[in-house]
């Protein structure tokens, strides 16, 4: 570790906290309803909308209602998805002439975007025409996104209203985050990307004769638009195969530092969006504080596994001082590489500008680990704060049982109903990471995909499970995903990790919604202070650190100790 | 429901045209006219032929030029397309070797590298990313000490004085922004015709 990465790390984060606080304010005015600077511009295409879709933006919705329309949405953007897929071959801008997906991978796809996880199991530049990358994939980059910063307000609103039979209208939540939050910045991040380097173009590829007078062919074309909104909506399907790595998605130091900051900033500012609309910033702030540790926590144990070389290597050799270097970039080096790494599985994002697979057993412990505990730190846009959420009411559950009391969160009781649906959402998770995980090891079809053997390839199939139940999308890549047995098993894992949790989720919020709000007294337990930060980690650490340590014991624990002595695999 | 599912269909398509067509158009629109180097992906030309990108790497096996870093891409065998091949820096499907920290793979490969560069005689100390693989395959760039341990063979394979060879590396060191953004590199394409143009 050197003095330059860590002050790498911290000239990034600081950069996504200053620019949080002010977004997020803005953020909550949006899903409130309110005007802002961009509604003379935005607001008679958001009327257009509505009036074509037959939506009355006055007219709220129960839970239930809310539930319905956001999967009436999902289901018919899965099934256009799957069909573009299917039909490319046929449709226009298709300038390498692909062929249609085959059905399993586009089954996987659609479900991997639509949840908002993007785990790809094609090669972006060898499988999709443009057509699918634009009309596809990057649509679904903003709905997806906006889906869950809608999902995330719903639940917000059971805390901010009392005695309120509705929690908001999916279509209005949707429309006003992809238009005034999600659209905007993701214009202002392409074109600064570009200017970094990064094509804009609708040509399919350039043909080069290389100084050594060999055909080199480079796949390109419309990445920006779709690099920035891959980004602040924390999708990580790359427009190629080796994502945010790859030169033409970040060409250099600083497109790599506004990659990060894109992805961090929209779940870091909802955080701060929560503590205006309950109209209490302290609670914003203690949730943006708990989250910062985890990560700040995730990213110094990576950064330090990584900066150290790997062992084997230097015995034959190697200079150790740069870092583990295999299967990352020299322009990114060990600490952004990290940084980008804890971010991205922090997150539910799921890019990556180095390969998680190479990463030493502590390094990729770290990514495996932020994705097991549902990437809640600071989580993707709007699902983490829904998932922070449900972990702040079991932890103020905790608290009351310590005490005597019935728990209280924001003035809301916390009985039997809502921890019932709390904890319904939170064991999803598991059930689907470990259950999965385990039948692929004990099946030929699932060890023939492994890319390397011992703990290391247990780790793989762990990853890959971790990373599609919490729609986070990224990969020990060494797998190989493009089989009918991962296509299916990870797809239907995308499926349990988005709509098994945010269900509950949603029946919270209304329950919450109905529920009066009791004014505050001496006895109340304060949830703004040091003393709930520390409740609120513990429960991080009881909850998911108990449930995955014999499985991570297996994988990259035992990896770990197996380097130390020198064993290779 | 019949009209949530009305105003599903409604709002797919009504954001398809907005987020799939009108902002990737616009985005290239305007990247196109008021960046068009950069929007067509920083593309280099020599005597009217293009050589490649400015941001790709390439493979380089010739002792005349400096090599870039090992690279793990594939592509498919000009014999049998059905089979995949080994094919360095195939800018058309980047991709990383994926190989865990403790792969005997990655150990073998990692020393077969050494032993072939120092049999060849190209560099006398292993930087840690002469060895390794890149996670695209297409790393346009080395480290300084990458560069300056293959300066002697280069400056053999041509004819120059290694004095003359390492200015014309240090010269395409690229260092960090404000000392602190950034790594310390050297972009063997760039460094590569630079050494051309002074012959």
């Amino acid at each position: 570790m050197t003095s330059i990465g860590l002050a790498q790390i911290a000239i990034v984060l600081l950069a996504v906290i200053v620019a949080a606080i002010p977004l997020g304010n803005y953020i909550a005015a949006v899903l409130a309803g309110e005007r802002g600077l961009l509604s003379p511009a935005l607001s008679p295409i958001e009327r257009v909308f509505y009036r074509l879709a037959g939506v009355d933006p006055a007219r709220e919705q129960n839970w239930l209602a809310y539930t319905m329309a956001m999967l009436a949405f999902s289901v018919i953007g899965f099934v256009s998805l799957y069909a573009l897929q299917r039909l490319q071959a046929y449709l226009p801008l298709n300038p390498q002439g692909f062929s249609g997906v085959p059905a399993e991978l586009a089954f996987n796809t659609s479900m991997s975007f639509v949840t908002n996880t993007n785990w790809q199991n094609y090669g972006g530049e060898s499988t999709m025409s443009h057509l699918t990358q634009m009309l596809g994939l990057t649509v679904h980059n903003f709905l997806s996104a906006a889906t869950g910063l809608a999902m995330a307000f719903a639940l917000v609103r059971g805390f901010s209203r009392a005695e309120s039979p509705t929690i908001g209208n999916f279509w209005v939540d949707l429309t006003r985050s992809t238009l005034y939050v999600l659209l905007p910045m993701s214009i202002v991040v392409a074109l600064a990307l570009v200017a970094l380097g990064v094509p804009q173009t609708l040509q399919g590829s350039i043909e080069a004769t290389t100084l050594e007078g060999a055909k080199q062919t480079l796949a390109i074309g419309p990445v920006a638009s779709q690099e920035a909104i891959k980004e602040l909506g924390t999708n990580g399907g790359g427009f190629f195969n080796a994502n945010s790595a790859h030169p033409f998605e970040s060409p250099s130091a600083l497109s790599n530092m506004l990659e990060i900051w894109a992805l961090l900033v929209i779940p870091f500012a909802t955080a701060f969006a929560f503590g205006r609309a309950v109209f209490d910033y302290r609670q914003g702030r203690a949730i943006a504080i708990t989250m910062m540790i985890v990560l700040v926590a995730g990213v110094s144990v990576a950064y330090w596994a990584e900066a150290g070389g790997n062992p084997l290597l230097t015995e034959i050799g190697v200079d150790p001082s740069p870092g583990n270097m295999e299967g990352k970039e020299v322009r990114f080096g060990p600490a952004m590489s990290a940084l980008f790494a804890t971010s991205t599985t922090g997150t539910s994002c799921g890019a990556v500008n180095s390969m998680h697979d190479s990463f030493m057993p502590l390094g990729g412990l770290v990514p495996l680990f932020n994705m097991l505990m549902g990437s809640i730190a600071p989580g993707g846009v709007g699902a983490g704060l829904y998932g922070f959420l449900v972990l702040a009411i079991i932890a103020v559950f905790i608290a009351g049982l310590m005490v005597g009391r019935t728990p209280e969160y924001l003035g809301k009781k916390i009985e039997t109903r809502e921890m019932k649906l709390a904890m319904l959402a939170v064991l999803i998770y598991p059930l689907s990471v470990l259950v999965f995980t385990g039948v692929s090891v004990m099946l030929q079809t699932g060890l023939a995909s492994l890319n390397n053997a011992g703990p290391h390839g247990l780790s793989e199939i762990l990853y890959a499970f971790a990373s599609a139940t919490d729609n986070n999308g990224s990969a020990f890549a060494g797998l190989t995903g493009n089989t009918p047995w991962y296509n299916t098993t990870l797809g239907v894992a995308m499926l349990l990790g988005r709509f098994a949790f945010v269900i509950p989720v949603l029946a919270i919020a209304g329950a919450f919604a109905a529920k009066k709000k009791g004014a505050s007294s001496v006895g109340t337990f304060p949830t703004h202070g040091p003393l709930f930060i520390g409740l609120l980690l513990g429960v991080i650490v009881v909850l998911y650190l108990l449930q995955y340590f014999p499985a991570l014991a297996l994988g990259p624990i035992v990896e770990h100790f197996a380097l130390l002595a020198g064993k290779t695999f | 429901m019949l009209s949530q599912i009305r105003a599903a269909i409604v709002m797919i398509v009504l954001f398809t045209a907005l987020t799939g067509i009108v902002y990737p158009l616009a985005i290239t629109g305007v990247a196109q006219l008021a960046l068009p180097t950069q929007a067509n992906g920083s593309v280099i030309e020599r005597d009217g032929t293009v050589i490649g990108s400015a941001l790709i790497g390439q493979n380089f096996a010739s002792d005349r030029y400096f090599h870039g870093r090992p690279s793990a891409t594939t592509g498919s065998d000009p014999a049998d397309p059905s089979k995949t091949v080994d094919a360095p820096y195939n800018a058309a499907n980047s991709m990383g070797s994926n190989l865990g920290p403790t792969s005997k793979k990655l150990v073998d490969r990692v020393n077969a590298t050494i032993e072939a560069e120092f049999a060849a005689g190209r560099i006398d100390v292993v930087a840690a990313d002469a060895a390794t693989t890149s996670a695209s395959g297409l790393d346009p760039h080395i480290s300084p000490q990458f560069a300056l341990a293959q300066a002697g063979a280069v400056a053999k394979a041509r004819s120059l004085s290694e004095s003359q060879v390492r200015a014309v590396v240090e010269a395409n060191v690229e260092g960090r922004i404000l000392g602190a953004i950034g790594e310390p590199r050297v972009n063997v394409l760039l460094l590569n015709l630079a050494l051309d143009r002074l012959q």
